[in-house]
């Protein structure tokens, strides 16, 4: 979304998918503006990596999915609408879930039951209930897009400070100089249990609602 | 004995479901605001929860374990990776028969507990339960201690956190803060309270 060139850039700042991306990231954010699909979110944020490949394989079901149901929105009689969307994420599921266990087994071992758990995650089926049934593919397509981008954004930022302060590393890599260390420097314990990843996506909302209310 | 013991005591307190596993927190947050509610929510919960557990239990291991077809001749049969779907359609059939059968014989609990009964099917937690099933490699009873256990987990954590709500209400929170911000803090601080009881063991 950095575009240096000049010319492409307003074409592109009106077109639906810019709008929707960025609505999805800042004001509308599933997570911390509609307090969607936190149950898995806050699981696997104690290291940046588990947090990246969750997001990413969340927003490629939500993307799918909507461009999925909507393709077949006609045809879903409305009485049994839920468990032909669910079935339909469910098999999404189980692809993204079988492709992480085949090329990236240790973060799926990591991720553990929290790939599964995609399927009961209110962003998704909120998405294709709320949106693709009553919209055409591609538009249904870039809002699964913007929704799933808007929940990785939040994952990411909450897992680079629980990975930085709690354990003073990046991607696994050490990043917090040694001579801090020796200076008295502790990683924060508790960033690393569960308690605080509810403190700190408490604290990530405060500072959301702070800088938006100042507009 | 003793290990069903330790299992139960780690899923209701230390492994709580919702507060170190971070399920089932979207009816969580929807539900806390209103003790009774909350509480009647946490019970349809915890029932379901311990009926869904071992049904899936049963399932994994005579229909989807591999090798578990070996009593219909295909020993060599591995339909593991259907688990989330057979799962998920399980649990929502549960939670349709067990909705008939309270309308049918006690009308006073359907309209007690009826409107929660659709949410629970979608509530991650009970999902949760049946894959860690799954995934600790539970026996039976086990799987039945652990589907009470973590429901029972889930319940009183609603239920302190809606008693919460109820004082917060005369509290003075800074606005950015209010609602989801301070609920987040305070699941947090519960979930604090809930991890003192690591190292009780039997």
């Amino acid at each position: 979304m950095n575009g240096p060139s000049a010319k492409p850039w307003p074409a592109l700042k009106r077109s639906l998918p810019y709008k929707e991306i960025v609505k999805a990231l800042w004001k509308a954010n599933p997570i911390s503006k509609q307090i969607l699909g936190i149950c898995s979110a806050l699981a696997v944020t104690v290291q940046l990596e588990t947090a990246m490949v969750m997001g990413a394989a969340l927003t490629l079901v939500v993307a799918f999915s909507s461009l999925i149901v909507s393709v077949m929105r006609a045809g879903i009689p409305r009485n049994i609408r839920i468990i032909v969307q669910v079935a339909v994420i469910a098999t999404l599921v189980i692809i993204a879930d079988e492709f992480l266990r085949a090329f990236m087994y240790d973060v799926s071992k990591q991720l553990s039951v929290f790939v599964g758990l995609i399927i009961t995650n209110c962003i998704v089926l909120g998405r294709t209930e709320a949106y693709a049934m009553n919209n055409p593919p591609f538009r249904a397509f870039i809002d699964g897009l913007a929704n799933g981008l808007g929940y990785a954004s939040l994952l990411v930022g909450v897992a680079f400070f629980r990975e930085l302060l709690g354990s003073g590393k990046l991607l696994g890599y050490p990043v917090v100089p040694d001579f801090f260390y020796q200076a008295g420097y502790v990683n924060n314990g508790l960033l690393v249990l569960a308690p605080g990843a509810f403190i700190m996506i408490g604290l990530f909302v405060w500072l959301e609602h702070t800088l938006l209310e100042k507009k | 004995m003793e290990n069903l013991i330790s299992i139960g005591l780690n899923s209701v307190f230390v492994g709580n479901i919702l507060l170190s596993y971070f399920l089932g927190m979207c009816s969580f947050l929807a539900v806390s605001r209103n003790l009774q509610t909350a509480a009647g929510l946490g019970v349809a919960v915890t029932f379901v929860m311990a009926l869904t557990a071992p049904v899936n239990w049963l399932i994994y291991r005579l229909l989807l374990a591999p090798g578990a077809l070996a009593w219909a001749g295909f020993p060599n049969l591995n339909l593991s990776f259907l688990k989330l779907i057979l799962f998920i359609a399980q649990i929502a059939a549960i939670v349709q028969i067990i909705e008939m059968i309270i309308d049918r014989y006690s009308p006073a609990l359907y309209t007690a507990l009826g409107v929660y009964l659709p949410l629970i099917t979608v509530n991650c937690a009970i999902l949760g339960a049946s894959l860690f099933m799954v995934e600790r490699n539970y026996s039976f009873a086990e799987t039945v201690v652990y589907g009470a256990g973590s429901g029972t987990g889930w319940c009183l954590a609603i239920i302190a956190m809606a008693a919460i709500q109820k004082k917060l209400r005369y509290a003075k929170v800074p606005t950015g803060l209010q609602g989801f911000g301070i609920s987040m803090i305070v699941t947090g601080l519960v979930a604090i309270g809930f991890m003192l009881f690591a190292g009780v063991s039997m």
